[in-house]
């Protein structure tokens, strides 16, 4: 346990050195009703270790009902995810699919971070406790090595000195990045963006994006479901474009944004790249 | 050009009115005092002669006893009640269910006796193979079911059933986001109830909880049924003895007032305690209002003084 726990903050601080070997992410046909409705109908994707996948749509197109099945926060009702080859929410034994319970699928999300659109921080404790708290209950790292780990992430997302602040003494933006230095806590292969600048006031939107800008050199592999197309179009390797509950296409930024061959890509860009390709 | 107002004098509103109600509210308060000092149906020399007096004292005793175990173990209890209840399983959620309709549909008076009787119903509690002859342990049921703890049980039960509802709704109002976030994080269930979800939810839980407790200060006078000496039965056999029962009841009334007054101190700060990262800065506590509304009045005084 304390070997794991100590080698893992060289690999959080030093992007560099990161080895992009972990963090693959295999969706095959995931499909997932709500009552009557189906949102996902059959969504196959492949992310690559280190890539950054970032999903555009339009509203009710199941891009963050999709990111949700990563974490197993929403159970599929058809179809199969994993990670490194790890089925997520299921153990395979002889040539069964044996569901995982409680503790086994709390296990699995430590390796994968989320940031919400709305942050979800935790109101009643501190920008450092809400950091702090996972590694220790979920990791078993110690609680000074979890403070110190804290203070780096804060530092690292440009919160130094915020570490005693209250998530509503924060401003949004703050709010967000101490959102995705808890999510980075617990040194995650694959971090998980759902639509994360969304209840951001405008001028506070590109201090977060930076952040999100310097996890992508990291080698941790990123899915972002997002409205900012200036900065899918920079951040991303693929970028994914749904549209009711199927991925329509999906290709390079360039090829997306510039040439794209479905019909329904092209008249959703159309009415969405103008005002954001003014920035 | 705009006027420049910079050299005038600020005059601060004033209320004259308040002024005139303070007066009246006042000659009321001024009028009971009155009344209830000089009335000598009050025997207020009665009052003190009991208030202190030692049979007083350990009925009151008795009473903080019952209500503290009853109300911890009760609060305790309903808290897992309400996880049961909110939880997955269908086994726990039916459990819980059960649990509450049971207590909250049967008086608490009847189950009180119940308990106390139980050696009636069932003479012996053994523990052993149901249907078989097989005994592990064997015991009278009248040794074990003392008045006490028919008190504690039947106070207890009833006190989880209502505190479990009352749990449950405080964790009702946390945003679902929260767990969520827990969830994603990895964060085990019990510690997501406890360190994320409660003391969220306590913000909604603690008004009605203590309405709970301060209720069971006084409704632990119930347990008169088994003759259990807390301090309304304590008063009751003293005045049906010496007759003073207007006096007797005041003493025991005042105790009260005693005790929810000190409660309702508790429950202020805990909640204050509570609302932290909930406000962005926290109220002042009375006594630090009291210095501030001093020490600003004081300097107003000077100011005024001086000039």
């Amino acid at each position: 346990m304390s070997t794991a726990t100590t080698s893992a903050p060289a690999t959080a601080t030093d992007p560099v050195t990161t080895p992009s070997t972990r963090g693959l992410v295999e969706i095959t046909k995931v499909r997932k009703s709500f009552g009557a409705t189906e949102v996902l109908k059959g969504v196959s994707l492949t992310v690559e270790p280190g890539g950054v996948a970032v999903i555009v749509g339009p509203s009710g197109s199941g891009k963050s009902t999709l990111l949700r099945t990563i974490n197993h926060l929403e159970k599929v009702d058809g179809g199969f995810i994993s990670i490194d080859g790890n089925l997520v929410g299921y153990e395979v034994r002889g040539n069964r699919l044996h569901e995982l319970r409680g503790k086994e699928i709390l296990k699995q999300r430590t390796e994968i971070g989320m940031v919400f659109q709305n942050f979800n921080l935790f109101p009643h404790l501190t920008a450092l406790e809400n950091v702090s708290e996972a590694p220790v209950v979920a990791q078993g790292c110690s609680k000074d090595e979890a403070r110190r780990r804290g203070l780096e992430l804060l530092d690292r997302v440009g919160l130094k000195g915020r570490a005693d602040a209250y998530p509503r003494q924060l401003s949004g933006g703050q709010q967000q990045r101490v959102a995705i230095a808890r999510a980075l806590a617990l040194d995650p292969k694959i971090l998980l963006f759902d639509e994360p600048t969304s209840a951001l006031d405008p001028e506070l939107v590109n201090e977060v994006l930076d952040v999100i800008r310097e996890l992508a050199k990291s080698g941790t592999t990123l899915l972002i479901v997002t409205h900012e197309m200036g900065f899918a179009r920079d951040v991303a390797d693929t970028v994914v474009f749904m549209d009711q509950g199927q991925i329509v296409e999906q290709g390079s930024p360039e090829h997306i944004f510039t040439n794209p061959q479905e019909p329904r890509t092209r008249s959703f860009f159309s009415k969405v790249l103008e005002p954001a390709f003014n920035i | 050009m705009a006027t420049d107002y910079s050299s005038y004098r600020v005059v601060a509103a004033r209320h004259p009115w308040r002024w005139v109600g303070t007066a009246v509210v006042a000659l009321g308060v001024f009028a009971v005092a009155w009344s209830l000092a000089t009335n000598p149906r009050w025997e207020w020399g009665v009052v003190a002669q009991w208030f202190t007096a030692q049979s007083v004292i350990n009925g009151l005793l008795e009473t903080l006893k019952l209500t503290a175990i009853s109300g911890i173990l009760g609060f305790v209890l309903g808290f897992i009640l309400a996880l049961m209840r909110l939880s997955a399983s269908p086994l726990l959620v039916s459990v819980s269910w059960t649990f509450s309709w049971i207590f909250r549909s049967t008086p608490l008076l009847v189950q009180m006796l119940l308990w106390y009787n139980l050696g009636y119903l069932y003479e012996k509690i053994s523990l052993g193979i149901p249907f078989t002859d097989v005994r592990f342990f064997e015991v009278q049921t009248t040794t074990l079911i003392s008045q006490f703890a028919a008190a504690v049980l039947g106070l207890t039960l009833n006190q989880a059933a209502y505190s479990a509802e009352i749990i449950r709704g405080g964790i009702l109002s946390v945003d679902q986001g929260q767990l969520e976030a827990a969830a994603a994080l990895g964060i085990p269930a019990w510690r997501r109830s406890t360190r994320i979800v409660l003391p969220q939810a306590m913000r909604a839980i603690l008004p009605t909880a203590f309405n709970e407790i301060i209720g069971l200060v006084k409704g632990t006078s119930i347990v008169y049924v088994l003759a259990y000496s807390e301090l309304f039965y304590t008063v009751q056999v003293i005045y049906n003895r010496t007759q003073q029962v207007l006096p007797l009841l005041l003493v025991a009334t005042l105790w009260y007032v005693v005790i929810t007054s000190v409660l309702s101190v508790f429950q202020y700060y805990i909640e204050r305690h509570y609302s932290k990262g909930a406000v962005r800065n926290l109220p002042l506590t009375p006594l630090q209002k009291a210095r501030k509304f001093f020490a600003t009045h004081a300097v107003a005084n000077t100011a005024r003084n001086a000039r």
